[in-house]
C-alpha cells in the first residue's frame, strides 16, 4: 500500500521528502535549457514540447552541433529557452531559413518549430517545397488548431464547428474550408522520410513525442531526409478552458480527428 | 594581367560570384535576370575549387529567407531577381537589415509597375535606395554601369556586406544584365576578412549562445536597435560614398544620371560639348549612400542641372536635397521599359536650357 503523498519511482517507493533529496533525484534540467522562466500560459504544451527537444539534444550530446529556427507565434521566443544557437525566422519562413543554413553547414542537426498558422497557413508553400526538397532536417509542427499569439483566431487545422475569435459560430466549412491534415498530406512527399503525429498531454505521449525527437535526429545524422514530428497540443487561454479541460478537449475533439502515430516510417 | 573575357553583364555577375568567395546562391528564374542561376548551374560543377551552394528556391519569398539563414550561419550569400520579384523579397530584406546579416543582391531592374514589361527600367529607386520593406532601414545601393562593373561591384559588394553588416544590393537594370561586353577578372581576388563571432553555427561550451533575431518587443530595446542602423548609415555616409564625374571641371552645366541612363547621357555631354555648351556629368556609383557632396560642389556653380532617369523622376529628389535649392534641377525620363535616345535628350537640354522654352 501506498500512502498519497509517496512517489512511485520505477518499483519504488520514495516518500515525498525523500524526493527533495539529492540523491533520490530522478530529473534534472538539461543544459540545453536556460534558467528563463517560460512566458506560456499555465498548462501549455509548448513548455513540454520544448523541454523534450533540449533533452533529446542534451542525451544525445549535440548542443554544440545543433541550430534552432523559431517561428512567429506563441513560440517566438524559444530562444530564450533553449541554450543553443537559434535563428527567427520570419512569419512561415522557418523551414526556408533551416534550408539557408543546412545547406552551408550541412554537418549541423537543423531543426525548426512552428505552430499551425505558421507552417500551415502562411508558411505552407516553404513548407510543402523544403519537405519536398527532402531538406535534411528536422521539423517540430505544434497543431494546438488556433492561432495563439494572436489571440485565438482560426488557424487551418481548426476543428470544424470549433470556436474562435474569426469564427465566433464554429468554423463552417463551406465558407472556410477544411481542417487542413498537414502531416497527411505531406507524407505522400518522397522527400519526407519520417512523419509521425504525436501529443504531451499524458506522461506516456510526452514519452512517446520524445522517442520520435529523437528518431528523427538519429536519421538526420544519417542524412535520409526530412522528419516531421506534429505535436497535437492545446491553447487553454483561447480556447476558454482550464487546464484540464483543454487536455480533455485534446482526447476527445482533436486526437480523433488528428489520429496519433507513425503516418510514415522509413523502409529499413 | 587576369582573365579577359566577352559576356553578359548577368553572366559577370554569376562568375564574379564564384571568384568572390561566395558560398551560397539561392534564386528564382524572372527575365531579364535568369542567365545568373543558368551559369551557375552550368559552370559549378566544373570548378573544383568553388565550393558555392546553389538551389532553385519555390519563389523569391523562400529564396530571400534561405539567405537569411545562410547568412545568419556566417557564409557569403546571394541571390538576384527582377523588380516583380524583388517586391516579394522585401519582407525578407527588411529582417535580413534589422539582423544586420551581411548579404548580397542585385535587381536587374524591369519594367513596372505590376508585372510590367522585361524591358530595362529604373523604376525601382525609390524601392531599392529608401528602404523598400517595413521599417527604418537602408540598403547599401550600387548602381553599375557596365558590364565590367556588374562584376567589380560583387566583390565589392561582399566586402561592404561583411564591413557593415548590411545586406547590398547591386541595382542594374535589364540592357546592363543583358549587353555583352569585354570584362576583366582579377587573378587574384582577396577578399576582406572578417571574423563572424555572432554567426549560428553551433553553439560551443566555450561561449553564450548565439540568437538572430529582429525581434525586441521592449519599445526602448527596439529603439536602440533602431539607433545602432542610424549611426551604422552616417558612417556609411561619410566613408563609401562613390560616383564618377565626366567633364565636370569647366562645367557650365550638369547632367546627373546613373547605370544606364548615365551611358547615354555621356554621350549626350559629347553631343553638347559638339556645340560648344560645357556640359559635364555626375554619375553617382552608390545610390545609398547618394553622393550629395559632389552634387552640390559642382551643381551650385552650374547655371542648370539635368536629371535623366529611367523612370518618372524618382533619384531627382535627393539631386533637389543634395543642391538646396541653389540651382534650377529640371528632369528628363522615359518610363516603362523605352530607353531615352542621347538625340531626345539633347532636344529636350536645349529646349528648357539653350532657348530658354519653358516645358
Ligand atoms: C507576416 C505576418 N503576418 C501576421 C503576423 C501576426 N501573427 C503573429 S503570430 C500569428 C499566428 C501564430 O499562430 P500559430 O503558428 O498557430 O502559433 P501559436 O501562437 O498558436 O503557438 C500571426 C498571424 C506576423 N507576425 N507576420
Ligand atoms: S496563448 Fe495558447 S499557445 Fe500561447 S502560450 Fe498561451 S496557451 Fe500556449
Amino acid at each position: 500500500m501506498t500512502d498519497k503523498s509517496d512517489v512511485l519511482v520505477g518499483d519504488q517507493i520514495l516518500i515525498s521528502e525523500d524526493v527533495c533529496r539529492i540523491e533520490n533525484l530522478v530529473y534534472e534540467k538539461p543544459e540545453t535549457l536556460t534558467d528563463t522562466v517560460m512566458h506560456y500560459c499555465p498548462g501549455c504544451g509548448h513548455g513540454v514540447a520544448h523541454r523534450i527537444i533540449m533533452e533529446v539534444v542534451d542525451e544525445m550530446d549535440l548542443q554544440e552541433d545543433t541550430i534552432g529556427v523559431a517561428p512567429v507565434g506563441c513560440s517566438v521566443f524559444a530562444y530564450h529557452y533553449m541554450n543553443i544557437d537559434m535563428q527567427e525566422a520570419a512569419h512561415g519562413r522557418a523551414t526556408a531559413v533551416a534550408t539557408g543554413i543546412k545547406r552551408v553547414l550541412p554537418d549541423k542537426f537543423v531543426f525548426t518549430y512552428q505552430g499551425d498558422g505558421d507552417l500551415a497557413a502562411i508558411g505552407t508553400a516553404e513548407t510543402i517545397h523544403s519537405i519536398n526538397r527532402g531538406e535534411n532536417i528536422l521539423i517540430v509542427f505544434i497543431n494546438n488548431a488556433v492561432y495563439g499569439m494572436t489571440s485565438g483566431q482560426m488557424a487551418p487545422t481548426t476543428l470544424e464547428g470549433m470556436t474562435s475569435t474569426t469564427s465566433p459560430y464554429g468554423r463552417d466549412i463551406k465558407t472556410m474550408g477544411h481542417p487542413l491534415k498537414i502531416a497527411d498530406m505531406i507524407s505522400i512527399l518522397p522527400g519526407a522520410h519520417y512523419v509521425t503525429r504525436q501529443a504531451v498531454n499524458t506522461p506516456a505521449n510526452v514519452r512517446k513525442a520524445k522517442k520520435a525527437i529523437q528518431k528523427s535526429f538519429e536519421y538526420q545524422k544519417l542524412g535520409k531526409g526530412t522528419c516531421f514530428v506534429e505535436i497535437v497540443s492545446n491553447c487553454p487561454s483561447n480556447w476558454k478552458s482550464t487546464p484540464v479541460e483543454s487536455n480533455k478537449f485534446v482526447v476527445e475533439k482533436l486526437i480523433p480527428f488528428y489520429p496519433l502515430g507513425d503516418i510514415k516510417v522509413p523502409k529499413e | 594581367m587576369g582573365d579577359v573575357k566577352l559576356m553578359k553583364g548577368n553572366e559577370a555577375l554569376a562568375e564574379a560570384a564564384i571568384r568572390s568567395g561566395c558560398d551560397a546562391y539561392f534564386g528564382y528564374p524572372i527575365t531579364p535576370q535568369s542567365e545568373v542561376l543558368e551559369y551557375l548551374a552550368r559552370e559549378l560543377p566544373n570548378r573544383k575549387n568553388a565550393a558555392m551552394k546553389i538551389l532553385q528556391a519555390e519563389s523569391e519569398v523562400a529564396a530571400i529567407n534561405m539567405i537569411y539563414g545562410a547568412a545568419g550561419a556566417g557564409k557569403r550569400a546571394m541571390t538576384t531577381s527582377s523588380s516583380p520579384g524583388i517586391s516579394l523579397m522585401q519582407e525578407g530584406l527588411s529582417y535580413i537589415a534589422s539582423a544586420e546579416l551581411p548579404c548580397l543582391l542585385a535587381n536587374i531592374n524591369r519594367g513596372g509597375p505590376g508585372l510590367g514589361t522585361i524591358q530595362p527600367a529604373q523604376g525601382d529607386y525609390f524601392q531599392s535606395t529608401k528602404g523598400g520593406g517595413h521599417g527604418d532601414y537602408h540598403l547599401i545601393v550600387l548602381a553599375p554601369s557596365s558590364v565590367q562593373e556588374m562584376a567589380d561591384h560583387v566583390r565589392l559588394g561582399f566586402d561592404l556586406a561583411d564591413k557593415y553588416r548590411n545586406p547590398v544590393m547591386i541595382l542594374s537594370d535589364g540592357a546592363v544584365g543583358q549587353m555583352m561586353e569585354k570584362v576583366e577578372f582579377p587573378e587574384q581576388i582577396t577578399n576582406l576578412q572578417v571574423d563572424k563571432p555572432w554567426a549560428t553555427v553551433g553553439k560551443p561550451k566555450s561561449r553564450e549562445r548565439n540568437i538572430i533575431t529582429s525581434l525586441h518587443i521592449d519599445p526602448h530595446e527596439m529603439e536602440a536597435i533602431n539607433l545602432r542602423l542610424q549611426e551604422k548609415y552616417k558612417v556609411l555616409k561619410k566613408n563609401e560614398v562613390r560616383y564618377q564625374t565626366f567633364m565636370t571641371d569647366d562645367a557650365e552645366y550638369l547632367i546627373v544620371a546613373y547605370g544606364l541612363a548615365a551611358r547615354i547621357s555621356q554621350k549626350v555631354v559629347e553631343l553638347l560639348r559638339e556645340q560648344n555648351v560645357k556640359a559635364g556629368l555626375i554619375r553617382p556609383i552608390t545610390l545609398f549612400p547618394f553622393p550629395s557632396e559632389i552634387i552640390k560642389q559642382v551643381g551650385s556653380r552650374v547655371k542648370g542641372i539635368l536629371d535623366v532617369e529611367m523612370n518618372a523622376g524618382q533619384m531627382i529628389e535627393d539631386v533637389r536635397l543634395s543642391i538646396e535649392g541653389k540651382t534650377r534641377v529640371e528632369f528628363y525620363g522615359r518610363m516603362g521599359g523605352v530607353i531615352p535616345t542621347p538625340e531626345e535628350i539633347f532636344e529636350h537640354f536645349e529646349k528648357i536650357f539653350l532657348k530658354g522654352e519653358s516645358k
